[in-house]
């Protein structure tokens, strides 16, 4: 049905891209996609509801999908939800924003000097591979407040991926367009700003998109241990005080918040770099 | 007579005993050997080579970007002292700046000189009438072909006045047709800028068609083994290329280009890249 629809309006030859065939392969997948969320949940509710015993893994303490609304629900009724949110975004902005300025500051200086290579990249080699969970303890010895130190946690978390793409773009910028920009007249300044760091910037967005993943993943483990408010921290306390369903409330709300900042970062890495057409294509 | 010469004043380009090596270390190597040439303003000389001898060296030297081991470049007497937008460059393809329009690629020149915004979108708009691109001010690069993104190579250098514009293989990525439509405006847009023109192209026909005066270099390392000077009438038509002088020159250019086609295939790099482009090397 599908193709021959599809295939008459081509042969037609009326029909531009967006006529017939493209808005009802869109709802056709839009609907496919639709379905297979409807078939975890389905499956979800049998699970829970029939308090499957495999041996290995059990459902008899998950909570079902009906449990999960009621208590989603509640929350949103009581007012924690704001503080707990509000609490966890404060965080993740604070460590990100830290995390994007350094790591791109950094990168920039580090794709393009010798020098500061030879100074910067020995600590900073070592430094990387230690996860930014592991930090945790240090952390909370070396801070204060547990506040500062969970936006520690957030910052180291964000940080290499950011650090990490906006080297390997600035290295990746043709050499050809570094001399073509130069003998047009600019300077160490202007080549920065004018050059390096538009020709680095899908690099530095991919690595700002991944970087927001990890920023939500560390502070999440790091509420669960240091917090007083905030989603990791609720969902953690959820499972304290034997809260079943809210402990998947705070891993749904978890994965939103981590979904659409994520989507948001695109978004803006889009309205900034109206020229990029493989970030065009590629969505 | 070439006419353009009757009016430039300058541009005249002096090289004496250059030499010039590549890489570090183990690794260096001599890309350029003894290599004697002088320029006259306003001249257009097409420098013909195999690949790998050197060209791109060449040119990448007299714009600054890379040092001589021996011997000296002046342009108009001046020693060279790094890069400079008297000395424009014109790559083969994607130099363009990506991220900008077409009108503030061309217009990027002046906006490095810090002249206000009003003032060099004008003389921008001034120089994309005069390649033939008035209306494509608000397109990004790659919306154009390529033939139209060359054409804008050539208005983004021609802003700022040079005295030479150095062109690397600028048309070499273009399809047949659209090549020789390129010629016939980069020799009308010359004839009204009175630049001297130092062009590097694989193509002999290209090279007739275009110079006064042809460089035949040998193998690497480069070395000049001829030079033709070419008194076709200008302005030059296309039914040039089948008159029977072009032929004979072409069959003499084959001649001196063909025994290297034995010779073994080197890689084909950027000399720009051959030193990593940190800045400590960068400083001039
Ligand atoms: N980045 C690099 N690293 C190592 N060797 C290089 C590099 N760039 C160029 N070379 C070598 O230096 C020599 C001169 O290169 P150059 O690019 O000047 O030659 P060319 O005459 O322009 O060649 P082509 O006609 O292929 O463009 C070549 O033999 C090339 O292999
Ligand atoms: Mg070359």
């Amino acid at each position: 049905m599908d193709n021959s629809l599809s295939s008459t309006s081509i042969h037609a030859g009326h029909t531009p891209a967006t006529g017939l065939i493209l808005p009802w392969k869109t709802f056709a997948r839009v609907l496919t996609r639709a379905a297979s969320l409807a078939v975890c949940l389905v499956a979800w509710h049998y699970l829970a509801t029939a308090h499957v015993d495999l041996g290995v893994v059990t459902f008899q303490n998950v909570p079902s999908p009906a449990q999960v609304l009621t208590a989603a629900w509640e929350l949103l009724q009581s007012g924690k939800l704001v503080s707990h949110l509000a609490a966890s975004l404060l965080r993740v902005l604070g460590g990100f924003a830290a995390a994007a300025v350094v790591g791109v500051a950094l990168g920039l200086l580090l794709g393009r000097s010798r020098f500061a290579e030879d100074v910067l990249l020995p600590p900073l080699e070592v430094l990387r591979p230690i996860p930014a969970v592991a930090w945790i303890p240090l952390a909370i010895l070396m801070f204060a407040s547990s506040e500062v130190s969970m936006v520690f946690i957030t910052f180291t978390g964000a940080l290499f991926p950011i650090l990490l793409n906006t080297i390997h773009g600035v290295e990746a910028v043709d050499p050809r367009l570094v001399a073509s920009a130069r003998s047009l007249g600019s300077k160490r300044i202007s080549l920065f700003t004018e050059v390096i760091l538009p020709a680095a910037a899908p690099s530095i967005f991919t690595g700002l998109a991944i970087g927001m993943g990890t920023a939500w993943f560390c502070l999440v483990t790091a509420e669960m241990i240091a917090g007083q408010y905030g989603i990791g921290y609720y969902t953690w306390a959820s499972y304290t005080v034997q809260n079943y369903p809210d402990i998947v409330v705070g891993m749904l709300l978890i994965g939103l918040l981590g979904m659409s900042s994520s989507v948001l970062i695109r978004k803006l890495g889009k309205w900034l770099m109206p020229w990029d057409i493989s970030e065009r294509k590629s969505s | 007579m070439t006419h353009a010469l009757k009016h430039a004043k300058q541009g005249n380009i002096d090289i004496r005993n250059l030499s010039i090596h590549l890489q570090q270390g183990k690794q260096m190597f001599e890309a350029l050997h003894n290599v004697t040439l002088s320029v006259s303003p306003g001249e257009f000389v097409c420098l013909l080579g195999p690949s790998g001898c050197g060209k791109s060296t060449l040119l990448g030297t007299l714009a600054g970007h890379l040092q001589p081991t021996r011997g000296s470049i002046t342009v108009d007497g001046q020693t060279l002292n790094g890069p400079h937008p008297e000395r424009g460059l014109v790559f083969q393809q994607h130099t363009l700046f990506p991220w900008k329009k077409v009108i503030d690629n061309v217009a990027f020149g002046l906006k490095m000189k810090g002249v206000p915004k009003q003032q060099r979108q004008d003389k921008a708009r001034e120089l994309l009438a005069l390649v033939g691109l008035a209306g494509f001010e608000q397109h990004y690069p790659a919306q154009l072909s390529g033939g139209m993104q060359q054409r804008v190579e050539i208005a983004r250098v021609l802003i700022n006045d040079p005295r030479v514009m150095l062109m690397d293989e600028p048309f070499g990525a273009l399809d047949a047709q659209t090549r020789m439509m390129m010629q016939q405006l980069l020799l009308d847009v010359w004839d009204r800028v009175n630049t001297t023109i130092l062009f590097i192209t694989h193509d002999i026909d290209e090279a007739l068609f275009l110079a006064d005066r042809i460089i035949v270099m040998s193998p690497r390392p480069g070395r000049i083994i001829e030079e033709i000077r070419l008194d076709f009438d200008r302005p030059r038509q296309a039914d040039l290329i089948t008159s029977d002088h072009f032929m004979q020159l072409k069959r003499h250019c084959l001649d001196l280009l063909h025994p290297q086609d034995s010779a073994f295939p080197l890689r084909r790099l950027s000399p720009l890249g051959a030193s990593p482009l940190k800045q400590s090397e960068l400083t001039s």
